[in-house]
């Protein structure tokens, strides 16, 4: 190729483009290979080392044994609602679920236990987002659109998301809910202070973020009349939901897949 | 060379105006889930993607499937692909269009779809996905007009489409790779998470691809005369056999890992494809119905006598091409999905307008391939070559 000034400036631009995309791309490291170098030479996956060094990594504990909700209370399950202007459809294909009941053998289906103390078979247990501290929604999510604080809640930026689903795809708990439709003539009683969601974006419970940053508990650990759902800093030894973990027999769902989910249930 | 798309017989257009419904069918249901949401759609809570994203999957195998020609005919010379190749090409040009706009419909806030770009997110392998497809189109779009622009000038194709030309091989194989990637790295799903699922895309595309191309190229010989030439159509037909051959060998690796190794949770998905589930069978005929067209396709190919014959060639293709769209343009997906997370079954098949929606796009795909089959062939038809 002959160099006019055409052709140099066709190579310039490719050159700029170029350098450009590499710089894009670089600017957010963090690549599939980078995480898979790393998950094979760096990370020992069953290691502790790899979960959040900060100050603060709530977490959720919540003792089955005192949970009524199989006798037919929702009370932490209707505080939420009405707190997140959570819409009622009437039909399963729509809803949107931020805390539910799920049949005990249902939540924690890697169980596969036959013999399981009789009190648990079919009991019915609060299932909800399990503010992972490795969520792969986090991920998967092509516009950060939901993403990790440093406190370790999952949030969801509902005014980003472009409402692929990906993150639904991902996440192995059935956590996160989209908005088939319209959700704002669905809700009876709208709360003013909390935002309603628009069609096609997805949501989730995010451990109610607007109330912990004033310094409050999550609406539905207020609510439990039983005390069952204890809402604390398990990077502080001196905590509650510690000292609850360190004198109690505890599980969480699916483990195994390496995600580290933060709620803790005590049967 | 545009022009020629708008010179054509009678039947040309009326082909096209036939398009054009089935198109505006289409749109019209688009503009209704604009305005209701993706509710109007079958798909829920429990099974979040559904046709869209399968249909979707199914295509990029159709535009990867290009470099079983471009491959022989540019890496080895292979000069008896002179004229497939270039409507291959053009195949997976449409077939980019298609999957993007499978992408696009199945978005909840497609207004925002530029915060892909505005938010880059490398770990993301949607990110990656999207690169992938848009090199593609732009690799292909400057490979066909140059090469088909050079041949309407009478010149020589410039030196320095070779090497555009040789980067859109591995780019190709690297489309449906990623895509591959958006399912098999989900630990949450393991009906997806299999090493062999990109391998398994690949060799699925390489059939249904070249399966579909055979097709195209006998319907074009019989309306316009132009002819790939039948030893071509010979090469491809070898190409699906071998292709479908690695294809059902790999489902059949799939199956043996999953059940010998017996996992619950592994299994309940491949009963809910082929035995059902909780009383739940919506899948079970078509499964059967896909290994039936599988194992018939390659008994026919496998023959001498039955591949040569061109009637038989046309009838197995069209086997493999369906055989294929069942099984990753419908089941692949759904099945990821079902049973739940929680182990249940949620009953999910499209609605009519999410099918109108779906064939609207398919009938944009069929669009751009008359369009420029029509424009490659005026071309070639008036060099005589």
């Amino acid at each position: 190729m002959t160099i006019t000034r055409r052709n140099l400036l066709k190579m310039m631009g490719i050159t700029a483009l170029g350098t450009a995309f590499g710089k894009y791309l670089t600017a957010r490291a963090d690549s599939p290979v980078a995480r898979v170098i790393s998950k094979v030479f760096i990370e020992n996956p069953r290691s502790q080392k790899n979960r959040s060094a900060q100050k603060v990594r709530l977490a959720m504990v919540i003792d089955l044994r005192k949970c009524v909700s199989d006798q037919g209370c929702t009370k932490c399950i209707d505080a939420c609602n009405q707190a997140h202007n959570i819409p009622n459809f009437g039909n399963s294909k729509d809803a949107i679920k931020w805390i539910w009941k799920e049949r005990y053998e249902d939540a924690f289906i890697d169980q596969e236990n036959f013999y399981i103390k009789e009190e648990f078979k079919g009991k019915l247990v609060p299932v909800f987002c399990n503010n992972c501290d490795n969520p792969p929604c986090v991920e998967v999510c092509p516009t950060q659109a939901t993403f990790k604080r440093d406190d370790g809640i999952v949030m969801m930026d509902w005014h980003r998301c472009i409402g692929c689903r990906y993150c639904m795809a991902a996440c192995p708990y059935g956590s996160r809910s989209f908005n088939w439709r319209d959700p704002r003539p669905f809700i009876s009683n709208i709360n003013e202070d909390y935002p309603t969601r628009s069609a096609g974006v997805v949501e989730k419970c995010t451990w109610c973020d607007e109330r912990v940053s004033q310094g409050l508990l999550p609406i539905c650990v207020e609510a439990c009349p039983e005390k069952a759902l204890v809402f604390g800093n398990l990077n502080d030894p001196a905590s509650e939901v510690r000292r609850l973990l360190k004198d109690n027999f505890s599980i969480r769902r699916k483990p195994g897949l390496g995600t580290s989910p933060e709620i803790y249930y005590l049967v | 060379m545009l022009e020629y798309a708008f010179r054509g017989s009678k039947r040309y257009w009326a082909w096209l105006t036939f398009l054009c419904i089935i198109i505006s069918v289409g749109f019209y249901f688009y503009i209704k889930q604009l305005s209701y949401g993706l509710g109007i759609t079958g798909m829920s809570r429990d099974v979040s993607w559904g046709l869209y994203i399968a249909q979707f999957t199914f295509i990029v195998g159709i535009a990867a499937s290009a470099v079983m020609v471009v491959l022989p005919y540019y890496l080895h010379n292979y000069k008896v692909f002179s004229r497939v190749t270039i409507l291959g090409e053009f195949l997976a040009i449409s077939s980019v269009i298609m999957c993007i706009t499978f992408v696009f419909v199945d978005l909840g806030q497609p207004s925002r779809v530029l915060n892909i770009f505005l938010y880059p997110t490398p770990h993301s392998l949607m990110f990656w996905d999207v690169i992938a497809l848009g090199g593609y189109l732009v690799l292909n779009v400057i490979i066909t007009r140059v090469t088909l622009g050079s041949e309407y000038k009478h010149i020589e194709p410039p030196g320095w489409i070779r090497p555009v030309i040789i980067i859109s091989i591995p780019w190709a194989i690297s489309i449906h790779t990623v895509t591959a990637f958006l399912f098999a790295g989900l630990a949450g799903r393991p009906f997806w998470l299999t090493a062999i699922l990109a391998p398994r895309f690949l060799a699925s595309a390489f059939s249904a691809g070249p399966a579909l191309l055979i097709v195209l190229s006998m319907i074009v010989k019989k309306i316009t005369g132009f002819d790939v030439n039948d030893e071509a159509l010979k090469k491809l037909s070898l190409i699906v056999t071998y292709a479908m051959c690695i294809n059902v060998f790999l489902i059949l690796m799939e199956l043996f890992t999953t059940l010998y190794g017996g996992i619950p949770e592994d299994v309940s998905h491949l009963q809910f494809l082929y035995s059902g589930l909780d009383g739940n069978h919506t899948l079970v005929p078509w499964m059967w119905a896909s290994s039936i067209l599988a194992l018939g396709s390659l008994i026919f190919l496998i023959t001498p006598r039955c591949r040569n014959n061109y009637k038989i060639l046309f009838l197995s293709c069209l086997m493999v091409f369906f055989s294929i769209w069942i099984d990753k343009g419908l089941g692949l997906v759904i099945a990821g999905f079902t049973p739940s997370q929680f182990g249940n079954v949620v009953k999910y098949w499209p609605t009519l307008p999410e099918s109108f929606i779906a064939l609207g796009i398919w009938g944009v795909g069929a669009f751009l391939v008359t369009a420029f089959y029509k424009i490659t062939i005026s071309i070639r038809q008036e060099l005589k070559v």
